[in-house]
């Protein structure tokens, strides 16, 4: 399904807004260690929290194939902190949307994507991330409340974030004894502590320590021990769109590199006019392109009702693998340029790594895709 | 109340245009954008209504079904109520005629604000506020950067040579607004869809009854700049001081 009129539309106020509010400050908010709080409600204001949530909620709905040229726009300044704490909703409302009640929709979404309020989503654990099934916060029932106590860690936005969607153990061990509980605000026993981080400087991580903090009953998400199926429902979006990211910034860092060729000059001649720079800049053009075919048919598939798991995980792999190929080789024709704080080539090096760790680590999304393949 | 405002769509400034066969248009694939003085004109309608409950805000462009596009997506998806469309050809009229044709509009839809942008950034004409305040009788503050509006009367001020200049001019009036008059929302895509189902009127030319329906410019020729001539590599400090002296005679 080729992209609307009015989609078209908004994309391009999506771009000017980028262009205008977004792409001249990326590099001080970095430095700074985090974006103002009040650009979320602009974002809201622009229309970009509300794609993909459906109008129910309060959303716009939106096809994958929207997400995926919404995040192009959102990755033109080359910042993957701001990708990751402008829209850390989109992990942590998603299980609301798919597991809540009626109830705890209407009071916690619309603040949600209004912008006023931020949402983080909180399943890793200092103990382990790949392994979500055997994750060790525990939360007991006691009366009217829930009693928490564990540790996340990798928290992304869990040092502002107003709404916590936090994966704990209610029952026995395995899947099925996880749940999800939605913390507020800055509940008794609740310490949040910053992480540092090789790249995302301006989006903030957290390690959350949970000690016997009280959790109304009202907010478990879903039924007690379906948790597992909520955080499931994540997946194959947040992986798309880590795909469509590292799609992006690996298109920013080519066309970086593509032009520095064209200007630098070495031992009297362009860059790009030297045969072993133009065949790198072809070799990744041509990883990249493959990239985006993959990404736009999956996303169509997605848009069709299929959900194609093992293609999601390879996609995703295989985005994340270009990004470090393409990132490392446009940092080597930068020179020592390249190495300078401030560029876009630099900064998204910097950030190729963790795409390939977050939200499913290439391993893990190999084997799964083994699995679904019945391999 | 009541506020007209202004949507024209201009080609965009980043494109490469082409001149016409004729050497009076200009022809081929042309990006158009909102004329972001519009933009302007629209944010500060929105600003006016939100602060005056009651508020009606109407969009009015002249132009073809592009044109409308630029009418729905730029100023009702913003937010403003309900859009006009006059069906023109844009090649075919100066800057007489559009203040004519919003003249009539006023005349149909009695307004208390017309808000125009204070130029079209494709024509760069700067006229058509200035006109149609003349034929309404109206009072006029252009060039504005502060718009304030209490009861009858709207406190406006202006951006003049060498500094600030602060009118009151009492309803109904024109305004035409300036590019730092404040900072354009953007139309999210919710408010693009709604946009699609707001009241949108078409009318032509001929049911606006107007008097005087004659062009009084007319385009005789278009010609691309002529190139910049290469520049000049100077030795040191003390040979460009001297050509700037004596060739350039800029010190
Ligand atoms: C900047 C940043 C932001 C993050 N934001 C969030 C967030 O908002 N919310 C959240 O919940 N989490 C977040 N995470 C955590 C992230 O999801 C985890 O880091 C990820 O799931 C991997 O978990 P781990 O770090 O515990 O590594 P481990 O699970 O310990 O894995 C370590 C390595 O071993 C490999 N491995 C593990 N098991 C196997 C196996 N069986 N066979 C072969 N290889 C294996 C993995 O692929 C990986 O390479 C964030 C992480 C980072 C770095």
């Amino acid at each position: 399904m080729p992209l609307s009129q009015d989609e078209i539309a908004f994309l391009a106020n999506v771009r000017r807004w980028v262009e205008r509010d977004v792409a001249p400050n990326v590099t001080a908010w970095d430095e700074a260690g985090a974006f103002p709080r009040a650009l979320y409600m602009k974002a809201a204001d622009v229309g970009v929290l509300a794609v993909g949530f459906p109008e129910s909620v309060g959303g716009v709905g939106g096809s994958a194939r929207l997400r995926v040229a919404l995040q192009r726009e959102i990755c033109r300044p080359g910042s993957g902190g701001l990708l990751a704490g402008l829209f850390s909703h989109g992990i942590a409302a998603p299980p609301i949307v798919a597991l809540g009640s009626q109830e705890q929709q209407s009071r916690l979404l619309p603040g949600i994507l209004s912008g006023d309020k931020i949402a983080a989503l909180a399943v890793t654990e200092p103990s382990g991330g790949s392994d979500v099934a055997n994750l060790r916060t525990t939360a007991v029932r006691d009366g009217n409340i829930f009693r928490v106590n564990g540790q996340k860690a990798f928290i992304t936005s869990g040092m502002r974030a107003d709404v916590l969607t936090v994966a704990v153990r209610t029952g026995g061990p395995g899947a099925s004894g996880v749940s999800i509980l939605i913390v507020e605000g800055n509940p008794k026993g609740l310490t949040r502590a910053p992480m540092q981080k090789m790249g995302w400087w301006c989006s903030d991580t957290a390690i959350l320590t949970f000690e016997d903090v009280e959790v109304p009953a009202e907010n478990l998400i879903g039924e007690l021990g379906f948790g597992f199926l909520g955080l499931m429902q994540n997946f194959n979006g947040e992986r798309l769109g880590l795909a469509a990211a590292a799609w992006a910034f690996s298109e920013e860092c080519l066309a970086e590199a593509v032009d520095w060729a064209q200007a630098r000059e070495t031992f009297g001649k362009t860059l790009i006019s030297r045969q072993v720079v133009r065949h790198q800049l072809v070799e990744m053009k041509m990883r990249i392109e493959a990239v985006r075919a993959l990404l736009y048919e999956v996303a169509e598939r997605m848009d069709m009702g299929e959900e194609p798991v093992a293609d999601v995980c390879m996609l995703k792999n295989l985005a994340t693998e270009t990004l470090e190929f393409v990132a490392g080789k446009c940092v080597q024709i930068l020179g020592g340029s390249g190495y300078i704080r401030g560029g876009k080539t630099e900064r998204i090096f910097r950030e190729s790594k963790v795409l390939s760790i977050g939200g499913g680590a290439s391993e893990i999304l190999t084997d799964l895709a083994a699995r679904q393949l019945g391999w | 109340m009541k506020i007209l405002v202004s949507a024209k769509r201009v080609s965009d400034p980043n494109a490469k245009l082409a001149i016409a066969k004729d050497g009076k248009w200009i022809e081929g694939d042309v990006e158009y954008i909102l004329n972001p003085f519009c933009e302007n004109a629209i944010e500060c309608a929105l600003q006016i209504a939100e602060a005056n409950e009651g508020t009606e805000t109407v969009a009015i462009g002249i132009g073809d079904d592009e044109t409308a596009r630029f009418i729905r997506q730029g100023a009702l998806a913003r937010g403003i109520d309900r859009g006009i469309l006059v069906s023109a050809e844009e090649a075919s009229i100066d800057s007489d005629l559009i203040a004519r044709i919003y003249q009539g509009v006023v005349h149909r839809e009695k307004p208390d604000i017309v808000l125009l942008g204070k130029q079209a950034i494709d024509g760069d004409s700067n006229q058509v506020g200035q006109l149609l305040a003349e034929y309404l009788g109206w009072p006029q503050a252009t060039f504005a950067s502060k718009v304030e509006v209490s009861g009858n009367k709207a406190i406006v001020t202006r951006e003049v040579d060498g500094g600030l200049e602060t009118l009151e001019v009492s309803l109904p009036c024109v305004i035409t607004a300036d590019l730092r008059l404040n900072e354009p929302r953007f139309a999210s895509l919710a408010g693009i869809m709604k946009a699609k189902k707001k009241p949108f009127d078409e009318l032509e030319i001929d049911d606006l009854d107007l008097e005087d329906t004659d062009t009084k410019v007319q385009i005789v020729g278009l010609s691309t700049p002529s190139g910049r001539k290469a520049g000049v590599i100077v030795k040191d400090v003390t040979e460009l001081v001297q050509k700037l002296r004596s060739e350039a005679r800029a010190i």
